[in-house]
């Protein structure tokens, strides 16, 4: 009995081996016969931005919408390789940032890169990838010194920096009437340099300061701060710095009762400002670098194909900029071939005039983006609504007038 | 706006700045007094009642329950208080109680891990947990005027409440046989057991008291600020413990008094010291370490703790 059993497994056990066998030969020659699969080289890229921790909004969608630009590239068959992303979470936090960037430079297989949306962390990272030869291409941050305050090769920015957005709102708020400003940053370099170049642009225009305080960005309680503002009472305050502490800002700014204005720069320019706030976020002012997105044909398309990948977050403000930079860095790799150093330098070098889902991209000897163009947004109904198309700019609905 | 407005305005501040700590700090005095145990994941379990109850208003709002403001804050206070009190009674059997018996050093490390799980769970689980998240508006918005001075109704609201909530954990602590239960573990836990003190189920219970209140501060802190988010509680554990180091750690009216001098002090000092905004945390950790050095039972603390 005992024989018959085990005489019938191993005819069996034999059956599915041959059977295995089979299906890998076959599996085999399909994958020599079909078109161009299996012979693509692989090609590793990474992305670093904050996946965890208070900023992880923004850094999701720029991650997604980085997958979103490599995915297209990976389906279209002139690719010359196969393109693999190494996510990366540098938590924007200056030390993790280091760390992230260490552990994808020093993985020889990695071409090139995008790059973190928090200034703090970008210019901690820039002589990391430098000495390590890794061409890196920041993607949301927007401290200038990140590009202008060296001159290395491999870091590259897509977005623009404080210095374009300051200028334009310093411009736009004179134009409009408001002389005084009580400014609110937070204390880090983000912040900070926020101030400086919201401050040189508002004094050359003859605009005047009341007061500026610095905010530390773990901060719940901002009443203290508020409340010596209402005591100026300023035409508008200024806020530089990022979502989580301009949601805060606005609402004790509403519960206090004080009656001006409300800007913040692009930190706050996020999905979550205006449905954390509600009816509250109501003409507040942002501004952001590039063509509004939804304005521009490949924008639109982009939002689509976003929508389309069925993404838990929304792609918030940075996210075409990581599109744009999963673009032009498999561009580059296409062209010169998969060697950081040539990648480095085509993508410095050779970066001019570029269509992209956000304007024109051309990238200076720093490896600047001299983007023509900033957008101002006031939160209008809930959204985000380019300052041009808004009922504000229509006449409509009103601004808190300067005093 | 005069010199006396702007004080009263910022006193009016620093007060309920202050009550939202003390409600921190009477959970660490209250696990301190009980367990030896320093509980940092406390500040976290702060955060998760206010998602928690954000979590109930979504129900609520789901079900079409969401009619009178009362009975909506009725409910949500209740039935967060309940879930986190069941989180905290949970992870206490899990994490806390089988180190109980190791020197502090290990529940202190074992409370810190735990808050950071707790903390990245609320982040991944909660729908797009990582953005900053806006409280329902529940309580009356209006306010009124004393001279410059703006009081608003949910400010006074708040502040009677959480008075009251420190009030009534005092009331359980001092005055029922539950009470007198968790006294007894504090004083000896060997001793009140031979006394017939089940002291598995008074930690369970200080751990649910304990989480409940933490809840509590967490919606009302929700309320006050109209938002919150899942990082809150790190640094709220931290100032909670520190305002429960100057009151006295282990004195229930303690926590109240640190809690409220934390608060002043953050506010005075953003307000009338040069620079003051980005270093009032320095400014009143300063403080706190003179406290250490100089007191180190704190403001009511007796030379031996004198636990709850």
């Amino acid at each position: 009995m005992r024989n018959r059993f085990s005489l019938l497994w191993k005819r069996s056990h034999k059956g599915l081996v041959l059977t295995l066998c089979l299906l890998l030969v076959l599996g085999l020659v399909a994958a020599q016969c079909a078109p161009g699969a299996g012979k693509k080289e692989t090609v590793k890229i990474s992305f670093i931005g904050p996946l965890t921790g208070g900023n992880a909004g923004p850094g999701l969608g720029g991650r997604n919408s980085f997958l979103l630009a490599v995915k297209e590239r990976n389906e279209d068959p002139d690719t010359k390789y196969n393109y693999e992303v190494v996510q990366i979470d540098d938590e924007c936090k200056p030390d993790v940032g280091v760390q992230a960037a260490l552990k994808a430079s020093s993985d020889p297989d990695v071409v090139a890169g995008a790059s973190h949306y928090c200034s703090m962390v970008a210019i901690s990272t820039a002589d990391t990838f430098h000495n390590q030869g890794m061409p890196s291409m920041v993607w949301g941050a927007v401290l200038p010194d990140i590009t202008y305050g060296n001159d290395y090769v491999e870091i590259t920015r897509v977005n623009g920096t404080q210095i374009n957005q300051n200028e334009v709102h310093a411009k736009m708020m004179y134009d409009m009437g408001y002389r005084t400003v009580s400014i609110l940053h937070d204390t880090t370099d983000y912040g900070r340099g926020h101030l400086k170049y919201f401050s040189e642009s508002w004094e050359a225009l003859g605009g005047q300061i009341l007061s500026v305080q610095g905010v530390n960005v773990d901060q719940q309680d901002y009443t203290a701060e508020l409340t010596k503002i209402k005591a100026e009472n300023p035409d508008f305050i200024y806020f530089g710095g990022l979502t989580p502490s301009g949601i805060p800002i606005r609402k004790q700014m509403v519960k206090l009762g004080i009656e001006a204005q409300f800007n913040g720069t692009s930190g706050i320019k996020n999905e979550s400002f205006n449905e954390a706030l509600g009816p509250d976020a109501e003409g507040v002012i942002c501004f952001l670098e590039g063509a509004p997105i939804d304005e521009l044909p490949g924008g639109k398309a982009f939002l689509e194909k976003y929508e389309a990948e069925g993404y838990e977050e929304p792609p918030e403000a940075y996210g075409p900029f990581a599109y744009v930079a999963g673009h032009l860095i498999i561009d580059a790799i296409e062209k010169v071939g998969p060697d950081r150093a040539k990648v480095a330098e085509e993508l410095e070098k050779n970066t001019k005039d570029r269509d992209t889902i956000i304007g024109k991209v051309s990238f200076d000897d720093h490896g600047q983006n001299i983007v023509p163009l900033i957008t101002a947004y006031v939160s209008q109904d809930g959204k985000w609504v380019s300052w041009n198309k808004s009922e504000y700019a229509g006449g409509q609905r009103q601004l808190v007038p300067p005093k | 706006m005069t010199f006396l407005d702007i004080l009263l305005q910022q006193s009016i501040n620093g007060l309920m700045l202050g009550i939202m700590y003390s409600l921190v700090a009477v959970g660490f005095t209250l696990y301190f007094g009980v367990l030896d145990v320093i509980n940092f994941a406390h500040g976290d379990f702060f955060m998760l009642g206010g998602f928690m109850a954000l979590m109930l208003y979504a129900i609520a709002e789901a079900v079409g329950f969401a009619g009178n403001a009362l009975v909506v804050v009725i409910y949500l206070f209740i039935g967060s208080m309940i879930l986190t009190g069941v989180v905290g009674v949970v992870t206490e059997r899990v994490c806390v109680k089988p180190v109980s018996k190791a020197p502090m050093l290990i529940s202190l490390l074992v409370t810190l891990g735990l808050g950071i799980a707790i903390r990245e769970a609320v982040r991944v689980l909660y729908p797009r947990g990582s953005d900053p998240k806006g409280f329902p508006t529940l309580m009356p918005q209006g306010s009124f005027n004393v001279g410059n001075i703006v009081i608003r109704y949910e400010n006074l609201i708040i502040f009677g409440l959480g008075i009251a909530v420190i009030m009534a954990v005092n009331f359980l602590i001092n005055r029922t046989k539950m009470g007198a239960a968790i006294r007894a573990v504090a004083q000896d836990g060997e001793a009140a057991m031979m006394m017939g003190v089940d002291l598995d189920r008074t930690i369970d219970i200080t751990f649910l008291i304990g989480s409940a209140v933490a809840a509590v501060a967490g919606i009302m802190n929700g309320f006050y600020y109209g938002q919150t988010m899942f990082n809150i509680g790190a640094m709220m554990g931290v100032i909670g413990f520190s305002a429960a180091v100057i009151g006295g750690l282990g004195n229930i009216y303690g926590a109240i008094v640190g809690g409220i001098l934390f608060g002043l002090l953050e506010t005075f000092a953003a307000a009338a010291l040069p620079y003051g905004a980005e270093n009032k945390r320095v400014f009143a950790f300063l403080i706190v370490i003179l406290f250490l050095v100089f007191r180190p039972t704190g403001i009511l603390g007796e030379k031996i703790f004198e636990r709850v």
